[in-house]
């Protein structure tokens, strides 16, 4: 049943260009690029139960970076990825170092001061970051000399990463490693005291995150071929942070419903309502009233319920 | 000479200017048997978060085997083959009596730093982790979701688990509180079946289970060491008299 569904999803996933428009087509892409920054969030938040306000720290600055690189330097994609992914990844080593010497709240805060940092500078770095104007990418990249002008091909594109990065973090929370994890957000001292280092994992699991939230920044400069400011703002970690919350946190496909209800809902609402923040604001209330857990476990607890026959 | 597998020289804790450990030196041999008494609030479990490394001693030195660990961390010490139990049941609720297990036992081997082999792959592991709890009686639970499972259980477990990891010091945290006399004598049997490579320290109220098990006995009072030694020369002690049994 599980296997018919995921490869039902696949092959109309594989398949959705073939069949609808322009528009679905550009929606599809921004929700699988809002879903791999969700997924790289909720390795923090729900598998190694900390909370960050700041993700969009990583998505913005590998986003920028490669921008910068392509604009800047003259670098090709490939060369101006590789130095966006490997600058953003050593960053989130170093905001690891920082962020990690709390837990809880704090490191909620520390997290959220960090991103404020990086968004500041790229509203007052202008030399660097051109300001409020923002940083315009001459096209998208076209690896083995497939053009990914188009919105199917680069929907396409997007969905083989998303494949890939889907497959690798669930990979990475099944894992020995992933099962150490979420003993540390469980229980960390009884961890500490069988022998794990709580702060290492906690670490590395940190630097992992912020490397797939580059990769997510990548994905989402080239769709829009253009980064601003607001993308490393408090706003853009808090929208990552509602879809973990709202599709389930700790979960492998809440992530990824969460983040394609919130696309979808910002693409909609926004048409119809000027506050559409508003909409978004109440349709989250209500979701953590009725289902606090999230969508994807609440939806299996329902669905449990009626298999076993109980009221 | 063999090194002891616990030295404890002139340890000091104070919470915020109280005391809990008072200069307490001890000595406990390889192979030995600790029973480790006193009143409520004497500073036991104190002691035991001191040698595990989970608090920092105010001054003082813990040697492990001849080795200073005072400044090292718990995950350190456990790789020195230190194991513990929790007087409060510290497991993982959400998740099997044998994933708590497999847990313990990854715990010291290199395969917890592996993050593209799933965890179910480790077939050795779970049959580790399976005879574990075949010895402790637990085996028909494996499966069973540590949170449904009954408190006498939960205790066993907090057991296997530390057995699990073959330390050569464990530090036994009140195994036997609120346990049914039945219950009690099976944690009994389990104790006392312990191989002798393993140091044993327990902490305990049930003076008739405890005794027995016991071959030295240290008594606390007020964070201090008030009756240090054989077994029935602590027992006949007057001052143990007053202090513990008397009440
Ligand atoms: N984390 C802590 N912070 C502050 N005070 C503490 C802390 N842990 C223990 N204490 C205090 O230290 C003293 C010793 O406590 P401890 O838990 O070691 O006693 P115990 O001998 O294990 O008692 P019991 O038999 O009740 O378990 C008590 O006065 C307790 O209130
Ligand atoms: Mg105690």
């Amino acid at each position: 049943m599980r296997t018919v569904l995921l490869l039902l999803t696949a092959v109309v996933l594989a398949s959705l260009p073939l069949f609808a428009g322009t528009f679905y087509i550009n929606l599809a892409s921004q929700i699988l690029i809002a879903a791999i920054f969700a997924l790289s969030l909720n390795l923090l938040v729900g598998y190694a139960g900390l909370t960050s306000l700041g993700h969009a720290s990583f998505l913005g600055f590998a986003a920028y970076a490669s921008a910068w690189a392509s604009t800047n330097l003259g670098l090709g994609f490939a060369p101006a990825a590789l130095l966006s992914i490997t600058t953003t990844t050593l960053m989130a080593a170093c905001f690891g170092l920082i962020a990690l010497r709390a837990t809880g709240l704090g490191f909620l805060m520390i997290t959220l001061a960090l991103s404020q940092v990086l968004w500041g500078l790229a509203y007052r770095w202008a030399s660097l970051t051109n300001g409020d104007n923002g940083l315009t990418l001459a096209g998208r990249p076209a690896p083995f000399g497939i053009a990914l002008d188009g919105a199917g091909a680069y929907y396409w594109f997007t969905l083989a990463v998303f494949a890939a990065a889907f497959t690798l973090m669930a990979v990475f929370v099944s894992s020995a490693f992933g099962s150490a994890l979420k003993g540390t957000r469980d229980q960390p001292r009884r961890m500490a005291a069988l022998g794990y280092n709580v702060w290492l994992i906690r670490w590395i699991t940190f630097v992992y995150a912020g490397f797939w939230g580059g990769v997510a920044g990548l994905l989402y400069v080239y769709y829009h071929r253009y980064i601003h400011p607001t993308s490393l703002s408090i706003t853009t970690s808090a929208e990552g942070l509602l879809g973990v919350i709202a599709g389930g946190s700790g979960t492998l496909g809440g992530p990824v419903i969460g983040a394609g209800l919130l696309v979808l809902l910002k693409n909609y609402a926004s048409a119809y309502i000027e506050r559409w923040n508003m909409l978004l604001g109440f349709v989250f209330l209500f979701i953590v009233l009725v289902i606090p857990e999230g969508i994807v476990p609440g939806v299996r607890r329902l669905l449990s319920r009626k298999g076993s026959g109980k009221p | 000479m063999t090194a002891p597998a616990l030295e404890i020289v002139h340890l000091v804790k104070h919470f915020g200017g109280i005391p809990a450990t008072q200069d307490v030196s001890l000595k406990i041999m390889p192979g030995e048997r600790r029973l480790i008494i006193g009143p409520n609030g004497a500073g036991k479990t104190t002691l035991f978060n001191q040698i595990t490394g989970d608090f920092r001693p105010t001054s003082g030195k813990i040697l492990l085997f001849g080795q200073d660990v005072t400044r090292l961390t718990p995950h350190a010490r456990a790789h020195l083959g230190l194991s513990r139990t929790y007087q409060i049941i510290t497991l993982f609720p959400q998740d099997s009596v044998a994933h708590n297990v497999v847990l313990g036992l990854m715990g010291l081997k290199g395969a917890r730093w592996n993050m593209f082999r799933p965890l179910g792959f480790y077939a050795e592991l779970h049959a580790e982790a399976r005879h574990m709890l075949d010895r402790v009686g637990l085996g028909a639970l494996a499966e069973a979701r540590v949170g449904e499972i009954a408190y006498g259980q939960k205790r066993r477990l907090e057991i296997a688990m530390a057995l699990a990891q073959k330390p050569r010091l464990l530090l036994l945290d009140e195994p036997l509180a609120g346990l049914s006399s039945e219950e009690r004598a099976t944690i009994k049997q389990l104790i006392a079946a312990i191989p002798r490579d393993t140091t044993v320290i327990m902490i305990e109220h049930d003076m008739d289970t405890a005794l027995d098990l016991a071959e030295t006995v240290t008594l606390l009072h007020y964070g201090r060491v008030l009756v240090d030694g054989p077994r029935d020369a602590v027992i006949a002690d007057p001052k143990t008299r007053e202090v513990y049994l008397g009440h």
